[in-house]
């Protein structure tokens, strides 16, 4: 099982989410949008401007400062 | 009366759900203090009146966004009798954070379990027994653009409000450490009058919540009781989010099944197109693009000229009727101009702000917008921009005031202000005929060089203005990007014709009342003193100008005409080339406008000019709702004054470096 940032995942790559770091209020409105850690996402774009995942049932576009916080398990 | 109140996450149906208990008795308007909007409706059921109130569409209810603070204020404080929570079926684990809040508020709840037709279409299996059992929540399937279980659902809602049943449900476990500081804070708040119930306060306070740690900081031992807990905080506030979702992962766990590996949707296929590195920005042009000219063609051509039209058969119809009876004469152009010129100047743009704000709603609809934003993301954020701000941007070409008032979609208070600061850059369709009028008179064959030349420059400025202030007055980090790109789906007619009517009614009463006012104030001003000949320089508005002129002398046109239009324009950019007209010797718009000018501005004077009235101080009416977005007379102020510095200096610099070029 390999650990990376979120910004480094490959379009179509599967995996859970095993930290985020960030100051607080951004790991709320994350978690709220159902970005916690466990958490299984599915990355599908991440080519140029913000990454774009497939979480449960909804699509969330995050940007990179963002996507460089998180941490994946795959 | 009874309310209820209703509740969801954005793009879960709770609009339409809305519009379908409430149909055409609806009623927008704004919570007090802020700038969220307040949607109010009414049901009639079994011959009994409900007020339905529509609460801001939000995935959560803690204190990070006007929204949430306004939607949970509502329901702590303003006791709805029931309230309905919207839940999206596609994307239950998520949707239901929003319901174990409501159950820690303790209100009463319903869920209309919304989109059930999607969550078929996914092969989404719920047990709406089980679920709702272990929720402790009825639940009622519902599909609300096809009114499918509305019946039921005002049927299970009012069932609840007759009996007075207070909703029974245990509360879940967030853990023994924690579960033990809850009673512990309850005790110690026990008997206090708070607003809000005991249980609630003691989790939000665990939780770090700011407006809840504000009301109660007043109350020494539960302050100081908080204080002990140090470091175990931040854990606190994490863990309590976790033990919601824990909560709600071992029901949806046991009542819902859900495929493993999702198929490819027409949603993902339209986005690969729509979001792509190299067609996203080129669609999203063309789209704009298309929206514009059709909001121009069909507004302004169209609608807007038989409107005009119209204004101006009503206009010589009642002068001819007046002066048959005999009214005197300044009653006669107090009604005809002032007051029938007032309405006017409003009415004939009201086409134009519809068809604005029919297609930009159809785009919101289908789910567009948020890839709009995405797409612009990029550009936007190298100039220190969020991606919204281009889409206020676009709609500020329209009427500046509507682009101001989508702002509000900015969550993030440096990008909201910046975004309102650049956009009377915008040029919006009012300044259009004085554009015209001018190119008409020196530059009738590049008419379209000048014009596009001129949205060139606006947008120019309002990037360099937009860079300057996220590095001065706004310093501090840019919001992040975080948002939804929900699936695409076939716009409502009927939501979106709403929709626009509420916009355009909000149009008519702010910008409607403010533009009237001032222009018949400078009509007024025109006729005052007594006996001065109409807009003559005796008049006070020639005055006005007379004193303000040498102003403009650097930039070529420092005369007492100039100067009244443009401070006309003030007033409504509409304003501009009428008094242009009045001014030359009361030559009306037309032939005898152009010649006028030809006689006084030279093509440098007129492009100065020009530039001018492209960069100025916006009118009247979108310092208003400068003022309102803001809440605040400061910024309004500076909205009045930067602007016309900024022109004031492209004007001279056009004049003065077009002079030494010899032109």
């Amino acid at each position: 099982m390999e650990e990376k940032a979120m910004i480094l995942l490959k379009p179509n790559e599967i995996g859970r989410i095993k930290e985020i770091t960030g100051c607080g209020n951004i790991r709320k409105r994350l978690s709220e949008l159902g970005l916690r850690r466990g958490v299984q996402i599915k990355m599908l774009k991440n080519d140029y401007g913000p990454l774009i995942i497939s979480i449960a049932g909804s699509k969330l576009a995050l940007g990179r400062g963002i996507a460089s916080k998180i941490t994946i398990q795959n | 009366m009874n309310t209820i109140a209703l509740v969801g996450n954005p793009n879960s149906g709770k609009t339409t759900l809305f519009n379908a208990l409430t149909g055409s008795n609806q009623h927008v308007g704004n919570w007090p203090g802020v700038t969220v909007e307040k949607k109010e409706g009414q049901l009639k059921y079994n011959g009994v009146l409900y007020n339905i109130v529509d609460l801001p569409g939000t995935y959560s209810l803690g204190a990070y966004s006007e929204d949430e603070v306004v939607a949970r204020d509502y329901i702590v404080k303003g006791n709805p009798d029931v309230v309905i929570n919207v839940v999206d079926a596609t994307n239950i684990e998520r949707n239901l954070y929003l319901t174990t809040q409501l159950m820690e508020m303790g209100s009463n709840v319903v869920v209309a379990l919304n989109m059930m037709d999607e969550a078929k279409g996914k092969n989404i299996e719920i047990n709406l027994e089980k679920l709702s059992n272990n929720l402790g929540i009825p639940i009622i399937p519902t599909v609300a653009a096809k009114r499918k279980g509305v019946g039921k659902l005002i049927e299970k809602t009012t069932e609840i409000i007759n009996n007075n049943k207070n909703l029974d449900y245990q509360l879940f476990s967030y853990g023994e450490e924690i579960d033990k500081e809850i009673q512990e804070l309850k005790s110690l708040l026990k008997g206090s009058d708070l607003d809000y119930p005991t249980q609630w306060i003691a989790i939000k306070a665990l939780e770090g919540d700011k407006e809840v740690l504000e009301h109660i900081k007043n109350k020494k031992e539960v302050t100081e009781k908080l204080a002990t807990l140090g470091d175990k905080a931040t854990d606190y506030e994490l863990e309590i989010v976790d033990k919601r979702y824990e909560f709600i992962g071992n029901i949806v766990n046991k009542s819902v099944k859900s495929p493993v590996d999702s198929k490819e949707t027409l949603t993902d296929k339209i986005d690969k197109i729509v979001v792509n590195k190299y067609l996203g920005i080129p669609i999203f042009g063309l789209i704009m693009y298309t929206v514009f000219q059709l909001t121009f063609v069909i507004g302004s051509d169209l609608f807007g000229g038989y409107v005009e039209g119209w204004m101006e058969s009503l206009g010589d119809c009642v002068n001819v009727f007046l002066i048959n009876t005999g009214a005197p004469n300044w009653l006669v152009s107090f009604i005809t101009e002032g007051i029938i010129g007032g309405v006017g100047a409003v009415v004939v743009f009201v086409p134009l702000i519809m068809t604005l704000y029919f297609f930009l709603g159809i785009l919101e609809d289908t789910g567009y917008m948020s890839r709009a934003a995405y797409v612009m993301d990029g550009i936007m954020r190298a100039l220190g921009l969020h991606g919204k701000t281009f889409i206020s941007m676009i709609v500020g070409f329209g009427c500046n005031v509507p682009g101001i008032m989508s702002t509000r979609t900015l969550e993030n208070k440096k990008d909201r202000m910046i975004a309102i600061l650049i956009n009377p850059f915008m040029s919006c369709g009012a300044r259009i005929p004085i554009y015209l009028v001018f190119i008409a008179a020196f530059f009738p064959n590049n008419g379209g060089l000048v014009l596009f030349a001129l949205y060139f420059l606006g947008i120019i400025v309002a990037l360099i203005m937009g860079k300057i202030f996220s590095k001065t007055l706004f310093k501090g980090e840019s919001s992040n990007f975080i948002m939804e790109l929900p699936p695409y789906r076939l716009p409502s007619m009927r939501s979106v014709l709403r929709d626009m009517w509420d916009k355009v009614w909000e149009f008519l009463k702010r910008a409607g009342t403010i533009i009237f006012a001032v222009v018949t104030i400078l009509w007024i001003l025109s006729v005052l003193p007594l006996g001065v000949e109409q807009y003559s320089q005796e008049s006070l508005l020639g005055k006005i100008g007379t004193i303000i002129a040498p102003i403009f002398a650097p930039a070529g046109f420092g005369t007492w005409q100039a100067s009244v239009s443009l401070f006309a324009g003030i007033a409504a950019k509409e304003a501009v080339v009428a008094i242009l007209g009045m001014v030359y010797a009361g030559a009306a718009e037309g032939a005898e406008l152009i010649t006028a000018i030809q006689g006084v501005f030279t093509p440098l004077t007129a492009l100065s000019f020009i530039v001018m009235v492209l960069l100025y101080t916006p009118c009247a009416a979108t310092i208003a709702t400068v003022k309102k977005e803001t809440n605040s007379y400061k910024w309004a102020i500076f909205m009045v004054v930067y602007p016309f510095v900024i022109a004031w200096i492209g004007a001279v610099l056009v004049y003065q470096v077009g002079t030494i070029l010899g032109f």
